[in-house]
């Protein structure tokens, strides 16, 4: 399994359009996705389980994959919430 | 072919296919299911169908429409695909043997529920979405087909029970070339759009739903409030006729952009646009208007689930100001109530909404939503010519509460180092028949005037608007509301003031030359009436206008004045 953690620095947080690029980009990929805030798991594939979580500037999130592309996923996804300034 | 008579909402001709705009039946049983394995791949099919129909919808809307509203797609594309949604539901249909229709509707609504629950404005938006991407599941559950107006690919004419500003907004204007609807009047929202996309329209037909068919051709004459259902080639032709015609006297009125309202003896008027938002301002310097005489600002708070806040509202008032350049602004301050509703008030329901809790009586009362706007609105005072008026007042004391708390705000304001004009005039719409009837004092306190019609003609005839039983005494040209009105314009220029008119009578053919007699100063209307107004100015002479004004006032029926108004403009 493969995890890494993030701080959210987009000043809307994980909503509208960088979720669904989260998710978006997380559906391509075979392996299990999960995102962790506060203690709380949903499936990164799921938008409404992302948006549901309500993650807003400066929080602490973890992004961790299962399965055969894990490694890959987890590369995609971290090059994504960089690009589009969102989280480091 | 068959024929159907309404209201005139929009001018113009408009012939094509009908495209109806009515929601597909969704209801359904929930039943018990033996195969649950083959309902579930009914569900997924339905999933599959649906994800081609919203791909070919955002693809579309992407071309057609933009970045922005393909993104709505985009969203709800991922909600349709989201497998903590799909998951429960085909759980459910193999747990609880129930019916996809009844597993998909549940688990849906509780989502939604979840959604509305939350307390930021942005996920109570999803819960649209969520409820959006089940019905058009739904629809191929069922078998029924959904109304997708984004998809509109040909040219038609939209025939629907009502059109919503949602409905509206969906609309390639490319391909509607006008509409037509069950309910509504010439002041109703699906009139006032149509005035505004500048497309012919026919409203207040109660059975256009009933007698049209996908597909049927449609002439839609919104000249006569008239619409023709599968029509005669030879009746075509004359509607073709009529149409470049039209469209030729366009061309004509278009010449007087730029040019000043003067009557034919060289009397000048002002003519005004009403406008619901800043987007609108485009049509209003695009049909020469010389001002803004009605800047509703309900639009702001409407459509929303909380107040705009200060800073909204700035932006808004001072786009508008600048966007007019020095033009004549009047802003109407929130005019909530009666028909318009603001969920997120909470305020009780009402027996006599009109004759209620509306307008300035709110305003006085939740003085923390009237002062936020008049804060927003003396800030952006700076940007243009501003003027504020304060609707449904009916005693002196309303308007000289409101003038205090607008002194308050002000004298705060400039004690914070803040620039607010020195020269914004503060006037009053005048709609209720006690103000008309006490106009000369008004008038000694107002710097103008504005009369709405729509509410003093119901308010002074006791026939509520909206209801068609009593719509024959909707009588603009009453000598009874004429006389109202002509001491409200005596009133003002006895004291040097102004007085203007906002509500549909000031666009109106037949009213226009009785008001001219009558010394009006400003007309406001819809931007698209404004240069058909000018040219008939420009024909008529004041001098005579006022002997006919003179004439209407001591005449006894509507149709008297009617006729006289025919044969002196003739």
């Amino acid at each position: 399994m493969a995890e890494k953690q993030f701080k959210v620095t987009a000043d809307t947080g994980i909503h509208a359009r960088p979720a669904t690029l989260l998710v978006q980009t997380a559906s391509k990929f075979d392996s299990e996705i999960n995102l962790e805030y506060k203690g709380k798991k949903v499936n990164l594939k799921s938008i409404m389980g992302v948006m549901s979580l309500g993650i807003g500037q400066g929080a602490d999130i973890a992004i961790s994959a299962e399965g055969s592309d894990s490694e890959e996923a987890l590369r995609s996804l971290e090059e994504l919430l960089k690009k589009e300034g969102l989280a480091e | 072919m068959a024929f159907l008579q309404g209201i005139a909402a929009s001018n113009g001709i408009a012939i094509a296919k009908a495209y109806r705009l009515v929601e597909p039946n969704l209801s359904f049983d929930k039943k018990t299911i033996e195969d649950t394995a083959s309902e579930v791949s009914r569900f997924k099919s339905a999933i599959e169908k649906s994800k081609a129909e919203l791909e070919a919808i955002r693809d579309r809307a992407h071309v057609e429409l933009g970045a922005d509203k393909a993104a709505i797609f985009e969203a709800h594309l991922l909600v349709l695909t989201d497998p903590e949604l799909n998951g429960p539901i085909e759980d459910k249909i193999k747990s609880e043997k129930v019916n996809a229709e009844a597993a998909l509707k549940e688990t849906a609504d509780m989502f939604v529920m979840m959604f509305e629950q939350m307390d930021n404005e942005y996920m109570k938006e999803r819960a649209a979405d969520i409820r959006d991407v089940t019905k058009r599941v739904l629809a191929h559950l069922l078998g029924v087909q959904l109304v997708n107006p984004s998809m509109i690919a040909e040219e038609v004419i939209i025939v629907a029970e009502d059109l919503t500003p949602s409905d509206t907004a969906q609309l390639n204007r490319q391909y509607v070339l006008g509409f037509t609807t069950d309910i509504g009047g010439r002041t109703s929202h699906s009139a006032i759009m149509a005035r505004s996309m500048e497309i012919p329209a026919v409203v207040g037909t109660k059975t256009a739903t009933e007698e049209i068919n996908n597909g049927d051709l449609v002439i839609v004459d919104g000249l006569k409030g008239e619409v023709h259902i599968n029509p005669t080639p030879e009746l075509v032709a004359e509607y073709r006729n009529i149409h470049e015609q039209f469209e030729a006297q366009k061309i004509e009125w278009a010449k007087l952009v730029n040019e000043k309202t003067v009557s034919a003896d060289n009397h000048h008027v002002e003519l005004a646009a009403n406008i619901g938002t800043p987007n609108d301002l485009k049509g209003v310097l695009a049909n020469g208007g010389e001002g803004v005489g009605l800047y509703r600002t309900e639009f702001l708070y409407m459509g929303r689930d909380q107040l705009p806040t200060e800073e909204e509202q700035f932006d808004a008032y001072k786009a508008v100001l600048e966007g007019m350049n020095g033009k004549p602004v009047v802003v109407r301050t929130l005019d909530i109530g009666g028909d318009k509703e603001l969920p997120y008030l909470q305020l009780p329901k009402e027996l006599n909404p009109f004759l209620g809790f509306r307008a300035i009586r709110l305003c006085l009362e939740e003085q923390d939503i009237f002062r936020t706007q008049l804060r927003a609105l003396l800030r952006a005072s700076s940007y243009g010519n501003l003027k504020i008026m304060f609707p449904m007042i009916a005693t002196l004391d309303e308007f000289r509460e409101a003038k205090a708390i607008l002194e308050d705000e002000k004298q705060k304001l400039i004690s914070a180092g803040q620039t607010v004009s020195e020269k914004i005039e503060l006037g009053i719409m005048v709609e209720i028949p006690s103000t008309a009837v006490l106009a000369d004092q008004f008038a000694k306190e107002v710097d103008f005037f504005s009369i709405g019609t729509n509410d003093l003609i119901q308010y002074t005839m006791a026939a509520d608007r909206m209801n068609q039983r009593v719509s024959y005494l909707y009588q603009p040209y009453s000598p009874s509301i004429l006389r109202l009105v002509k001491m409200v314009i005596d009133a003002a220029h006895a004291e040097g003031k102004w007085a203007g008119m906002c509500g549909e009578m000031a666009g109106d053919e037949t009213a226009i030359p009785i008001l001219l007699g009558l010394g009006l100063d400003e007309f406001s209307m819809s931007a698209t009436s404004i240069l058909k107004a000018r040219s008939q100015i420009k024909k008529l002479t004041k001098s005579e206008m006022e002997s006919l004004a003179n004439q209407v006032l001591n005449m006894q029926t509507t149709a008297q004045v009617i006729e006289a108004v025919n044969a002196a403009t003739k």
